[in-house]
């Protein structure tokens, strides 16, 4: 166990090494400075602002100090927003996406599993085709578009939570269901399709010929193990929340930092894009070990060995 | 009882004619044989909602790319005496197609307002007086242009990769499946902006970002399925009859490989789809003036309260896309492995 941690660890360490040393040459191919069209500032001031941000050194040399300032979870400072310090301006901002974003997971996850499961139980009736057009219809339709329906309808409308602005729960249901929608979908598909497998399967016949209750059986037999493989879906679930929350967090107008991603990558502001993109993968890395090592626990017959297969 | 029995004479035998023994012959197949594609298309057919789809997709497809020989206004025309006129389809009177818009309480002749005369507009124009008809309909086009392009890209690099990294084995397979690791604990979304930032907001910087992420879904399940196939017998027969490497995977491993690759393909589309609409979107995507589905939404959006067709219908038609890709998707994945449903 401890081997397979430290081998994880070592390969979530080089993932982000790899990442930054691509984010930040990337930046540097990127055309043009923050300056360009300062046309109003001598050559001198030009110099001593290149200086203040270290770009007048080689760029082998930026890179070392950008490496060794990653490590000590330092960006670098935001080329935007009043110079503040990226990891600040992350550090600030990183609250409300994980309330809501955890709200969505969870509130997704467990609807998804009471929808997979009813239909596997009930497969080839209403309530089966019911949940089927349900997930599809969230599947599909796009997150902004959910959003804004949610703000019009739910907030505009009917005016039962606030439409946008960030300050205690009832600001949080609407961009948590919005982002709810794309995790429910796809736990509900993958859960029935599990379902409908485990249901066929020799132990559940033995409980049956058991004369075990129907209740019983599904609550102790089917769920339990379908519940299984449902672990290695929360990293792509993951992935799709931060997508999500991209365009969620600005129609909301949450101050988190998927809105601050979109509105750096709009603003050109690369020390903020290159550290958003560190402490995504970061996050996503973090998830699917814990994802892994679950998964390893619940399943005994799944071996932590490191090497995949 | 026995002795009741009728005596059997020689006269009550007479030899098998040639006419005789095609109905005798309980061993003859009489139904005819299929092969695999015949086989999963014979159960696709029988897939309602998935055929459905797949006349919606075809019509979609025959309307976007066809658009350009019919369209009777251009897209990308701007004419401001007739911006946010709503839909009007002449010789049909119902509100929300009669061109009225509905002002306080009251619904106003926005065309006789805007002195368009005979001019009409099936689903309206938007904020510059574009017809937003010809413009979805150009938006379709790219998004269904990135929906072939993700896909030749899924072929050529996920499924070749797939099969190189499953068929080498050993240290190869290591090194590929290290560097889909890297790839996979990036957020896709985020490797596409960063492209996208270096290689300046248009078509082809999303077509590279698509380039580079959409495959690795692909080459995942195709390198697990050719493990699987690599060590059964057939192949090994292959291998014993000195076939190259090369007209194995061509010959034996592709046509295998085919139901996985049919199936992903077709979950990669709407992905792409959903991709290129998102990046419009958030203003990074297909440029103005040109129209995506995309950023088709995020204009309408800003006037939904009082011109909700401006959003809805670009909306719809991207919904309809993906759900009809998933649909089709599904009953795909239903029809290539029965065994997976009922």
């Amino acid at each position: 166990m401890v081997k397979y941690l430290g081998k994880r660890i070592f390969y979530i360490i080089l993932t982000l090494f790899i990442v930054s040393t691509i984010t930040f040459f990337l930046m540097k191919f990127m055309p043009g400075t923050p300056l360009t069209n300062q046309a109003k500032l001598t050559p001198g001031q030009i110099h001593q602002i290149y200086k203040q941000y270290g770009l007048d050194k080689p760029v082998w040399q930026q890179y070392l100090v950008y490496l060794a300032g990653v490590v000590h979870g330092n960006f670098g400072i935001s080329f935007q927003f009043s110079n503040q310090a990226v990891s600040y301006l992350i550090g600030s901002r990183i609250g409300p996406s994980l309330i809501i974003g955890g709200q969505g997971m969870i509130l997704g996850v467990l609807v998804g599993l009471v929808l997979g499961s009813l239909g596997a139980v009930k497969a080839n009736t209403w309530i089966d085709t019911t949940s089927t057009i349900v997930s599809i219809l969230l599947v599909s339709i796009p997150s902004f578009v959910l959003a804004v329906l949610l703000q019009y309808y739910l907030g505009l409308k009917l005016k039962w939570f606030p439409i946008a602005d960030w300050g205690g729960f009832m600001y949080t249901v609407l961009p948590t269901l919005a982002l709810a929608a794309s995790p429910l979908a796809e736990t509900a598909r993958f859960m029935r399709t599990e379902m409908v497998d485990v249901l066929s399967s020799d132990y559940i016949e033995l409980a049956k010929a058991k004369g075990l209750g129907k209740v019983g059986i599904i609550y102790h037999h089917a769920l339990r193990n379908s519940l299984i493989p449902i672990i290695t879906i929360i990293g792509p679930l993951t992935v799709n929340i931060m997508t999500g929350s991209m365009v969620v967090e600005n129609i909301f107008s949450v101050p988190g930092i998927g809105e601050q991603f979109v509105k750096s990558v709009l603003t050109n502001d690369y020390p903020t894009i290159m550290g958003l993109t560190i402490v995504y993968c970061a996050m996503l890395c973090v998830v699917l070990l814990i994802t892994d090592i679950l998964y390893g626990l619940i399943d005994p017959r799944i071996r932590l060995s490191g090497n995949s297969n | 009882m026995a002795d009741n029995a009728k005596p059997i004479s020689a006269g009550d035998f007479k030899p098998v004619t040639a006419g005789d023994r095609g109905n005798l012959d309980n061993e003859k197949i009489s139904a005819p044989s299929l092969t695999f594609l015949q086989d999963s298309w014979r159960r696709l057919r029988k897939n309602k909602a998935a055929m459905i789809c797949l006349v919606i997709l075809i019509i979609l497809f025959i309307l976007a790319f066809g658009s350009s020989f019919f369209e009777t206004h251009n897209p990308n025309a701007t004419n401001p005496n007739l911006a946010n006129l709503p839909p009007k389809i002449p010789g049909i009177d119902i509100n929300g197609f009669n061109g009225t818009l509905d002002q306080s309480g009251t619904r106003i002749n926005a065309y006789a307002q805007a002195h368009a005369g005979n001019a009409y507009y099936i689903l309206g124009t938007d904020y510059l007086g574009r017809d937003l008809f010809s413009r979805i309909l150009y938006g379709t086009r790219i998004s269904l242009e990135i929906a072939l392009i993700a896909s030749f890209f899924d072929l050529a690099f996920g499924v070749v990769y797939g099969i190189v990294s499953g068929w080498m084995g050993g240290r190869v397979d290591t090194i590929m499946q290290r560097i889909i690791e890297i790839m996979l604990s990036i957020p896709n979304l985020v490797v596409m902006v960063l492209l996208i930032l270096v290689l300046k907001p248009g078509m082809s910087a999303i077509i590279y970002s698509i380039a580079i992420t959409s495959w690795i879904n692909m080459a995942r399940l195709v390198r697990a399925q050719t493990l699987e196939l690599k060590n059964q017998e057939f192949i090994l027969a292959a291998r014993a009859l000195g076939e190259s490497s090369w007209k194995i995977s061509f010959k034996h491993l592709l046509p295998n490989l085919s139901s996985v690759i049919i199936i992903n393909l077709m979950f990669t589309i709407p992905t792409a789809i959903f991709f290129e609409a998102f990046l419009s979107y958030i203003g990074i995507g297909i440029s103005a003036p040109q129209a995506s589905l995309g950023t088709l939404i995020n204009d309408g959006q800003k006037n939904f309260q009082f011109l909700p067709y401006q959003m809805w219908y670009p909306a719809i038609v991207l919904s309809v896309l993906m759900i009809a890709f998933n649909i089709l998707g599904d009953g795909l994945r239903d029809s290539f492995d029965p065994k997976g449903r009922e």
